[in-house]
């Protein structure tokens, strides 16, 4: 029998088979890090008197809680300050390669990874932050872990792991205009639920996802995590090897070459078997709008939010009336009705420079709507954010009536300055509507950049579509 | 990791079921940036109460919880045992624990060991009638003393023979190490494509400067303006 993409990278991976039930230990070939999750493991080395086992496969940069606006300037924000410089600390004491703000490369570490190249076919990553599943959409097995699993790869180089399950999810067909790659995961998310992924590594496959970019790839694996998936993975094509083709740390000259011919046996052999099998039509896929409070309560732009009263499973019910209440929602409201006070586009589910093109093209020459109070255009990465403004996108941006702001988290997560005030709405490129994500009391409504950028125009929910 | 073999020291008697991770450690402290230092944060809410059982000065020593069943629910955070094992906390005696603090406990040095209710409430007894008193609990003979009772205890044999040997995950892993060196070798020639992240790389430099250019007045959000 056959095996799949995953476990092909698994068995690469392979240090030692776990005997009796104890789990295989995996090497990992890079460690991503920012400042949230690597202090108390960076402390628990200095307490074990232990170093890195191998900096040469670690790199850290600073995303969470770093300021879009003054970056110049002190940070405010007496923790995030403090986070930060602790980061900066540690790089030094420890020889950990750092892109601090101010620097070109820093950005939200999952665009720093792939953009620098260093987000290849067939690695193993690991970071402590869940969206690490992002690198997946090269072919590598990507996930997020915990901080003393973060400890164990600094000083280890590898992790104590049983091996995930694999899923398949096929999604075959042509997408109609106006439909892009954040639709397609928000409807698988709506189709197998927040759980739906439980403890398996999904595997995106068919020729709607072949026909995709690398960055709308990195949308899709990113959310992987959202249907409550170990990691996303799409096994590398010729898209994946042009993307990195060039890039500061793609190999070169005859180690390209032994390159390709590796990443090119990285598939699901024919034969091989999923433990679980999903099927979407891309033929059939309309843009995505969350209403409630998880990430699987989304449903097509033409649709009306749902009437609890007439779910007849009592537990849905439940969450479906107390996520209206929370999102100040009736019942049956057409989505399409529905005003925002706020756009963000952003994050690393939808910061790209593929985002902000396709972003910028539908609001130029237009103007946000007058109920828009804010319309926060934050880039992935400084690098990004550079390209941006090659191409002209920042003043289309500000014309619009836009903010265009400098990289990081921003207000996918508001641990910095940007955030929403209670009861604010919000319709975000982000990957998370959970309550309070945005901010205390925050209301979110996730969508792809170009509903968003409709949606700025139009000042109620709304696909380019409708303009 | 330091071992645990036998353990004495003062026990504490904390008559409550279903503690969860809020309450051990309550979430702002997780924006903190050590892995020591969280004695001050266990049960935060609970010490503000002066006459919550660590607030007495015989049990201020703690070293030995007890305590009922479900210990350690709730969210996932690592934080809850070191804030138990920051303050002294060595053991928790409960009947149940919550899954994944119990694999916390053993990665950060912490017995948890599982007793029936029966011989809780017989503890909880003997520790509340002389404050302050102590108890030695025996990792090879799994068992617990007090006063002059004895109890039995579990632990499963590979967290057990972890706990007695000091042995962290990592420290584990380590014993590996001829196996680590050797991946390594292979991988240096049948991969040695695979990117590093030393010396860095870079795309050519740039200049990075603040981006926004103007404020703009931000009134509010729709719904609080009607
Ligand atoms: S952009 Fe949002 S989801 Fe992505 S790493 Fe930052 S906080 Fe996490």
């Amino acid at each position: 029998m056959g095996t799949t993409l995953a476990e092909k990278v698994w068995a690469d991976h392979l240090v030692r088979k776990g005997e009796q039930g104890a789990p295989d230990l995996i090497y990992i070939d890079l460690q991503l890090m920012h400042e949230v999750t690597s202090p108390q493991a960076f402390e628990g080395l200095r307490l074990a008197g232990r170093g890195l086992r191998r900096l040469d496969l670690t790199i850290a940069t600073e995303d969470h809680n770093t300021p879009t606006v003054d970056i110049d300037q002190p940070i405010a924000d007496k923790t995030s300050a403090k986070q930060i410089s602790t980061l900066e600390h540690n790089c030094r004491d420890f020889g950990v390669r750092l892109h601090p703000l101010g620097d070109a490369d820093q950005g939200i570490v999952h665009q720093v990874g792939p953009q620098l190249g260093l987000t290849q076919p067939g690695m193993t990553i690991v970071c402590g932050d869940s969206h690490t599943s992002t690198h997946g959409a090269f072919g590598a097995l990507a996930f997020g872990i915990g901080t003393s699993e973060v400890e164990h790869v600094m000083a280890t180089q590898t992790l104590s792991l049983k091996p995930f399950k694999t899923m398949a999810v096929n999604v075959e067909g042509t997408l109609p205009q106006g439909v892009s790659s954040k639709d397609i995961i928000l409807a698988i998310i709506a189709k197998i639920g927040t759980g739906g992924g439980q403890g398996h590594v999904i595997e995106y496959r068919g020729s709607a996802i072949r026909a995709l970019s690398m960055e709308a790839r990195m949308t899709i694996c990113n959310m992987s995590i959202e249907a409550g998936a170990r990691a996303g993975m799409i096994a590398p094509d010729q898209t994946t090897f042009d993307y990195l083709q060039g890039r500061p740390h793609a190999p070169e000259g005859e180690m390209w070459d032994r390159a390709v011919e590796y990443w090119e046996t990285l598939k699901t052999d024919d034969d091989a078997v999923f433990d679980k099998v999903v099927d979407l039509d891309a033929n059939d896929l309309s843009p995505f709008v969350t209403w409630g409070t998880n990430p699987g309560q989304g449903l097509p732009i033409n649709d009306t939010v749902p009437v609890p009263d007439k779910i007849a499973d009592a537990d849905k019910r439940r969450a479906t009336t107390s996520a209206l209440a929370y999102m100040g929602l009736k019942p049956g409201t057409p989505i399409k009705s529905i005003a925002v006070d706020t756009v963000f586009i952003g994050s690393c589910t939808n910061g790209r420079i593929e985002d902000l093109r396709a972003a910028a093209h539908i609001m130029k020459g237009n103007h946000k709507a007058k109920n828009i109070h804010r319309v926060l255009v934050v880039p992935a990465s400084s690098r990004v954010r550079l390209q941006a403004e090659h191409e002209g996108l920042d003043k289309v941006f500000k014309e619009f009536g836009a903010e265009w702001r400098n990289a990081g988290c921003s207000m996918c997560l508001g641990m910095n300055a940007d955030k929403m005030v209670p009861g604010e709405r919000a319709i975000s490129t982000s990957n998370r509507n959970f309550e309070g994500r945005q901010g205390k009391g925050s209301r979110t409504h996730l969508a792809s950049p170009i509903v968003a950028a409709a949606t700025a125009i139009r000042g109620t929910i709304s696909s380019p579509a409708d303009l | 990791m330091e071992k645990l073999t036998v353990i004495t020291g003062t026990g504490v008697p904390l008559r409550r079921s279903n503690v969860d991770t809020d309450q051990i450690i309550p979430a702002v402290f997780l924006k903190r940036v050590t892995k020591s230092g969280f004695e001050d944060a266990l049960f935060y809410a609970w010490r503000r109460d002066p006459s919550f059982v660590l607030n007495q000065k015989e049990y201020s020593d703690g070293k030995v919880l007890v305590t009922g069943p479900d210990f350690g629910i709730g969210s996932s955070r690592e934080h809850a045992v070191w804030a138990l094992h920051d303050y002294g906390f060595r053991v928790i005696i409960a009947p149940r624990f919550a899954d994944i603090f119990y694999g916390n406990t053993a990665k950060n040095g912490v017995l948890a060991a599982i007793m029936p209710m029966e011989s809780i409430e017989l503890l909880w007894k003997l520790l509340e009638e002389e404050p302050g008193r102590s108890i030695t609990v025996d990792l090879q003979t799994r068992t617990v003393e007090c006063a002059d009772v004895t109890l039995p205890f579990q632990v499963d044999d590979y967290t057990c023979w972890r706990l007695m040997n000091g042995f962290d995950d990592i420290d584990l892993t380590l014993q590996h190490e001829a196996d680590i060196t050797a991946y390594e070798k292979m991988r240096a020639v049948k991969f040695p494509f695979k990117p590093k992240t030393l010396p860095a790389k870079h795309l050519p430099e740039e200049e990075v400067k603040s981006a926004r250019e103007e404020s703009i007045d931000w009134a509010g959000p729709l719904s609080a303006r009607g």
